[in-house]
């Protein structure tokens, strides 16, 4: 392996320069897919009024209009199989831009919806899909308000792809992101983790568990709601989506230059979910969530939040996993079950699960 | 979860660990072969409960890491193939072969699949009559019995568009070589749980004999970790080198007779190369004369590939335990899990990932 001698003093001017073509990993929410945002679209995308908000990466956008503070956000659902325990690509959809737009501390109230469809796909799928995306609309008290629609040649799709694009509205003097970590803060999150990931991965894969792992696909408008009422200086939330509550935790430490202390004990998992995860080798850190989200709170204000969570069905499960420490910034460091202690990295692209 | 979880327990893994401090009165070196192991203890932090006298060597039991570079070479060939669908464990995909990795050949056509049991390559070459489907059939004696029943299947199907690109490695041969390196510094042997689970442990009888080394077969939890050592340190602190079984609720002396004749149908000892270690005499397995109809290597004509290991790589070393991963110039720097230069870079398995993976705070401290 001879190229390896170009990586000497990497530094990363063209670091997509190893992956000539697209792999999947490009899309799969962890380094590489940060690599290719930074490296190539960020760059292309530069020299508008309103470049910087983009350079922030944050899952919305949040600029001020006509007196308004504004939260936006775009995601597009590829999921295969279109259904799966707990939910479909509609429901997905339309939950999944909600917390996006949601995690701002904004309050989410229009939708646009396009769908990409493939020549052939039985017209009773799609609208059993389009119902479960307006019943996922109404439940969250968010409009759908604009769409399009567009028809692939058979074989040039994967049956439904969805976009959904989502507006919110701030409340003044609500400012969050990773700028307002500080060490001290309590890192909160709001159920058990890896259900999406799991449930996916059982119908995609054939694999059956004994019984079945229903995805957590849920609108978290309203749990997000509830804590900013509570009147908790919350500082931060994100949603563990892609990548799980490993790459969450890890964007944070490094967007604020601060460390993560987390006691790995304290993580809530289902006993089914940690069975799979064991079964195929995977870290439930590391597994997608659809329906949860982890806010870093300042400490006096940790069970304030945590109490009102609790009264919210979405955030019944809530509890304090760790903290954040000005020791080792960067990193996000776990107090294991028997009382070591480990780094948790986050996935270079979707985990593999190992071979024996 | 039952039986799992009453083997990650704290206060049982606390009890262990101050009895192996009380035991221990000076410094020891004890190996771990199993790449399995290696996880565990970097996974769980173990060694952080141990004595500083205590040394962990990380062994050369990870079978992605010690399968060859020329032979991921022949199966990215093999893989590029339009007519192949190319199946293998998660795990091997991102292992870089000379100039690519699985998942390249993928996203240029080829049809790369992970299945999770080797027999659903054999399910996919029924389905796909007109393809040729090649099953990347590596591992050490753990998972050698399924990889074998997938030809064992094909051949009762009768079906021609089924092939194995097999380099099965064996664990006794790996540590008698460990054992003849003049360089060596292991003192006792974990021996790997699973590979005992299949194959027994009488072979393992001659080796304490012959070397005079303590080796106790471990399984993979915290505590039967913890356990292993405590009875290696007993052996070394008394003087003793004996075979014992530590794992006893999944392995048993005799091991899995059947799936040892099953093993001994399919395959043939051979020398097999191994990544970063070089050639070991009576170290592998390749498909027997009845079975070497599926042989991938002959059906598609790679059999005579050779290629070179990266310079900067001293995975060679970090696999018989002679350096730690990150006592290797490129560790972290040339070479990381987003770039490998090396194997054990790659699997969660490989020592030098479990290091980069859980060890970062460390890294610069133990050098």
């Amino acid at each position: 392996m001879s190229e390896a001698l170009d990586l000497e003093g990497w530094s990363c001017p063209l670091p997509l320069r190893d992956q000539p073509n697209i792999i999947m990993g490009h899309g799969g929410g962890g380094r590489l897919s940060a690599e290719l945002i930074e490296h190539l679209f960020v760059p292309a995308f530069a020299g508008t009024q309103l470049a910087d908000v983009l350079r922030q990466l944050g899952d919305a956008a949040v600029f001020d209009l006509g007196g308004a503070r504004l939260a936006f956000s775009t995601d597009s659902y590829v999921v295969h199989p279109r259904f799966f325990p707990g939910g479909n690509i509609g429901d997905l959809a339309v939950n999944g831009t909600i917390n996006d737009v949601a995690m701002s501390g904004a309050s989410p109230f229009a939708l646009s919806v396009g769908v990409i469809l493939e020549e052939g796909l039985a017209i009773d799928e799609l609208g059993r899909i389009a119902t479960t995306m307006g019943e996922a609309a109404r439940r969250a008290g968010v409009s759908i308000v604009t769409g399009d629609t567009k028809v692939v040649d058979n074989g040039h799709g994967d049956g439904v792809y969805i976009n959904t694009t989502g507006v919110g509205l701030v409340q003044a003097g609500l400012d969050l992101g990773p700028h307002r970590v500080r060490a001290g803060d309590v890192i909160i999150l709001s159920g058990s983790i890896g259900m999406h990931g799991i449930a996916i991965m059982s119908v995609r894969e054939g694999l059956e568990f004994g019984s079945d792992i229903l995805s957590d696909s849920a609108p978290l408008n309203g749990l997000v709601a509830t804590m900013l009422a509570s009147g908790a200086d919350v500082h931060m939330m994100r949603d563990p989506t892609r990548g799980g509550v490993a790459a969450t935790l890890n964007e944070i430490a490094a967007a604020s230059s601060t460390g993560m202390k987390i006691v790995e004990s304290s993580i809530p998992v289902d006993e089914d979910v940690r069975a799979a995860c064991g079964f195929l080798g995977l870290d439930p850190m590391c597994v997608a969530n659809e329906g949860k989200l982890v806010a870093f709170v300042a400490p006096e204000h940790a069970d304030l939040v945590l109490e009102a969570m609790h009264g919210h069905e979405y955030g019944r499960g809530a509890t304090s996993i760790g903290m954040v420490v000005e020791d080792h910034p960067g990193l996000v460091v776990a107090k294991t079950g028997i009382g070591g202690t480990r780094v948790v990295d986050f996935a270079l692209a979707e985990q593999l699960p190992r071979i024996c | 979860m039952k039986f799992v979880d009453e083997y990650r327990d704290r206060a049982k893994a606390e009890a262990c660990a101050r009895a192996i401090a009380a035991i221990t009165t000076r410094p020891w070196s004890i190996m771990e072969v199993c790449g399995g192991q290696t996880h565990s203890i970097v996974r769980y932090g173990i060694d952080e409960l141990l004595p500083e006298k205590i040394t962990l060597l990380h062994g050369p039991g990870c079978p992605v890491c010690v399968t060859p570079l020329e032979l991921i070479d022949k199966a990215l060939l093999v893989a590029a193939r339009p007519e192949v669908i190319f199946c293998s464990f998660g795990d091997m995909i991102r292992v870089p072969g000379s100039s690519a990795d699985l998942f390249r050949v993928k996203s240029q056509g080829g049809d790369v699949r992970i299945v999770y049991s080797p027999l659903d390559a054999v399910k996919l070459a029924q389905a796909n009559p007109d393809k040729q489907v090649v099953f990347f059939g590596i591992g050490f004696e753990t998972t050698a019995p399924a990889n074998a029943m997938t030809v064992v299947m094909a051949k009762r199907l009768g079906l021609t568009n089924f092939s194995l690109l097999v380099s099965h490695v064996l664990v006794p041969p790996a540590i008698r070589t460990i054992m003849d390196s003049p360089a060596h510094r292991v003192q006792g042997f974990l021996a790997a749980g699973h590979v005992c689970t299949v194959m027994g442990t009488s072979q393992y009888g001659p080796i304490v004999e012959r070397y005079r080394v303590p080796i106790v077969v471990t399984g993979f939890e915290p505590l039967d970790v913890l356990e292993g050592i405590r009875r290696v340190l007993r052996q070394l602190e008394e003087g003793r080198a004996e075979l014992e079984n530590a794992y006893p609720r999944a392995v048993a002396a005799a091991g899995n007779p059947a799936a040892q004749d099953v093993l001994n149908d399919v395959f043939t000892v051979c020398d097999r190369a191994w990544r970063g270690i070089g050639t070991i005499p009576q170290s592998g397995w390749k498909l027997s004369e009845r079975y070497v109809e599926f042989d991938a290597e002959q059906r598609f004509d790679v059999a005579d590939i050779v290629t070179q290991e990266s310079d900067l790589c001293r995975s060679g070393e970090v696999l018989q335990g002679l350096i730690k991963p990150n006592q290797c110039d490129a560790f972290g720097k040339q070479c990381t899990p987003r770039m490998p230069l090396g194997a054990p870079m790659v699997s969660n398995e490989g020592a030098c990932a479990a290091y980069y993976q859980f060890r970062r705070t460390q890294v610069e401290g133990d050098k």
